[in-house]
């Protein structure tokens, strides 16, 4: 007979937690140290999402989503996680960017990049300071009709090489293109821009290891295998969920899966108003990825000092040159013995943006012949960098927008959630049922690591708030009865 | 509670949430933005643990009265006067 995951869990719990990437994680392990009763349900095997990893033989660990993060991670670590975790946070110093507009390398902060684009791009000083004021300033409440284009045609009008150098890493980190509102682009460019790009020592699976032990050690039920197939809504109200065929109770739900799944296949559109079901169809999901996997045989090491290479052969910035599968621009991460040390390993992934609709409907052998021209190109065009890398590593995989679909359950594989609109429906949850919360990747500023786990932290206050009046009430009507 | 006393409990729940943060060189009346290096996040925080600590409920309305130090025991006296303090 087949296990039983859920053995042992109790009837009723104050919320249910669906899902554990950074948002549904930080969110549980928050509102557990509230004294809240959390269970956390995830359908895969590992907990952490997109926040993942993998072994394969030959000692190799591959690292999915750890090609940095903002500064402002150390300080949610420590507030809403472990000190301990905080301490691991180290920088990556060594950006590349190379393509045939510029050369450069940098550590990707404001002081660095200023004498940048003052000395090799040529921009005068005050029109730097200026835009990097503008888009500090620049935040959520802020008009949202100002795309990213507009800002860049203002600051830096007809400079094609250097929006590419302002934007091509923030296409990478979010999926974001210059079509989408300026604001969106200043509040995660002055994330990094503020210290540079960071990292975790230890790897993610040190990292979910040590969360998963801290979430523990604060009361939450963690279930791994456990799919959530939907939530029950009764007059306006969250009333429970069924996971793995269970009923289980629950006054709130806090759903991590994707925000448009949530409503359309967990609740059920007949549970919002007409208006809002309109609104969710109009969510415009982000993009997903390709990534390619290196493994280097123990023993060997690769020879290039970057930590992560933006590079390209197109002739200039381009969404769809970006996205098309007919590649011509690739982030290289280099994991550096130092990321876990003691290891003395290394590895190397290759990110590219893509759609899922290139690869969903190949037929079986047609996906896997893509799969090995996706390892093939990609190693002719790493071959510029690390010229014996056929030779110095074993092991190369490959990962299509069919793969994030399979682990993560997110509708067309997509890597950043949903594009800024999917914000506004993300906060209205509550206030058309009662008891249903959203969280993680959405909106473009609430994604990747530090945003999803700051907008777990957002959204759990939310949780808190209406948990503490379903209890008083209780007691109330206890002491009364 | 005095209002000394709803002052120190402001600083108790800034020295959690910022430990590097000298506390005690806050003046009542500056930025508190400023003068501690807080952010939306740490807003929230405060929020969070006034709710955790005294369960008061601060509408999103009211965010502004924490602008100051001065400003937050002004607005949390009333609040927090007839309690006695936790032990
Ligand atoms: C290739 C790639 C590279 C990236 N690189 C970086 C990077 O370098 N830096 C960075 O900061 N960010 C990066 N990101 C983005 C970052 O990883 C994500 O934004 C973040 O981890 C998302 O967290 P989340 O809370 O939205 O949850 P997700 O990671 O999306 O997790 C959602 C979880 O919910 C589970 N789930 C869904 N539906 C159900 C259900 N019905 N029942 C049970 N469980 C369910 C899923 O299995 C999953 O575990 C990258 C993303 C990708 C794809």
């Amino acid at each position: 007979m087949a296990r039983d995951w859920l053995k042992g869990a109790k009837q009723k719990y104050d919320t249910v937690i669906i899902g554990s990437g950074l948002g549904g994680m930080t969110s549980a392990n928050l509102l557990a140290k509230l004294g809240h009763n959390v269970l956390l349900a995830e359908h895969h095997y590992n907990l952490g999402g997109m926040a993942t990893w993998f072994k394969r033989k030959g000692g190799h660990v591959l690292d999915i989503s750890l090609h940095g993060f903002p500064i402002g991670m150390i300080k949610t670590f420590r507030k809403y996680w472990s000190k301990d975790m905080a301490d691991r946070v180290i920088q990556l110093k060594n950006i590349r960017f190379d393509n045939p507009q510029f050369t450069v390398n940098t550590t990707f902060d404001r002081v660095d990049f200023t004498n940048l684009l003052e000395n090799h791009f040529g921009i005068m000083r005050e029109v730097i300071d200026e835009f990097f004021n503008t888009v500090r300033e620049m935040n959520f409440y802020d008009e949202i009709k100002l795309s990213t284009r507009d800002l860049f045609e203002r600051f830096f009008p007809g400079r094609k090489d250097v929006w590419r150098f302002l934007m091509e890493p923030i296409t990478y980190a979010n999926g974001s293109t210059l079509d989408d509102p300026a604001l969106t682009y200043g509040i995660v460019f002055s994330n990094f821009m503020s210290k540079g790009v960071f990292t975790y020592q230890g790897g993610t699976d040190e990292l979910i290891k040590e969360m998963k032990r801290e979430m523990e050690s604060n009361g939450v039920d963690i279930r791994t295998h456990c799919l959530v197939d939907k939530i029950y809504v009764e007059g306006g109200k969250v009333k429970g969920v069924r996971i793995n065929g269970r009923d289980i109770e629950c006054s709130t739900v806090l759903s991590n899966a994707n925000v448009t799944t949530t409503i359309q296949h967990l609740v059920g559109e007949e549970n919002f108003s007409p208006e809002f079901v309109e609104e969710v169809k109009n969510v415009r999901l982000n993009t997903s990825s390709c990534q390619v996997y290196m493994g280097i045989k123990r023993g060997e090491k690769i020879d290039y000092d970057g930590d992560l290479l933006f590079s390209s052969v197109a002739d200039e910035y381009d969404t769809d040159k970006i996205l098309s599968k007919d590649v011509s621009s690739r982030t290289f991460s280099f994991y550096h013995p130092f990321i876990r040390p003691g290891g003395n390993r290394y590895s190397i992934v290759s990110s590219t943006n893509a759609r899922y609709e290139d690869w969903a409907n190949l037929s079986e052998s047609a996906y896997l012949k893509e799969k090995e021209d996706l390892i093939e190109t990609t190693l002719d065009a790493l071959e510029k960098y690390v010229p014996d890398i056929r030779k110095v590593a074993d092991y190369f995989e490959a990962a299509t927008p069919a793969t994030f679909k399979r682990y993560t359950l997110h509708p067309k594989g997509t890597s950043f959630g949903t594009k800024f609109e999917g914000l506004k429906v993300s906060r209205e949850l509550p206030n058309q049922i009662t008891g249903l919360f959203h969280t993680g990747s959405v909106g473009i500023i609430m994604s990747g690591w530090l945003g999803a786990a700051n907008y777990g932290v957002i959204v759990s206050n939310e949780v808190d708030k209406l948990l503490r009046s379903v209890k008083a009430e209780a007691s109330m009507a206890a002491s009364s009865a | 509670m005095t209002k000394e006393q709803v002052r120190q409990a402001i600083l108790d729940i800034l020295t959690e949430i910022a430990p590097d943060e000298d506390i005690h060189s806050i003046s009542d009346d500056g930025n508190l933005r400023d003068q501690i290096d807080l952010d939306s996040m740490d807003f929230l925080d405060i929020v969070m643990e006034l709710r955790k600590r005294f369960n008061i409920e601060v509408p999103e309305k009211d965010y502004e009265f924490l602008a100051t130090m001065s400003s937050c025991v002004n607005y949390l006296f009333p609040l927090l006067g007839d309690r006695k303090l936790a032990s």
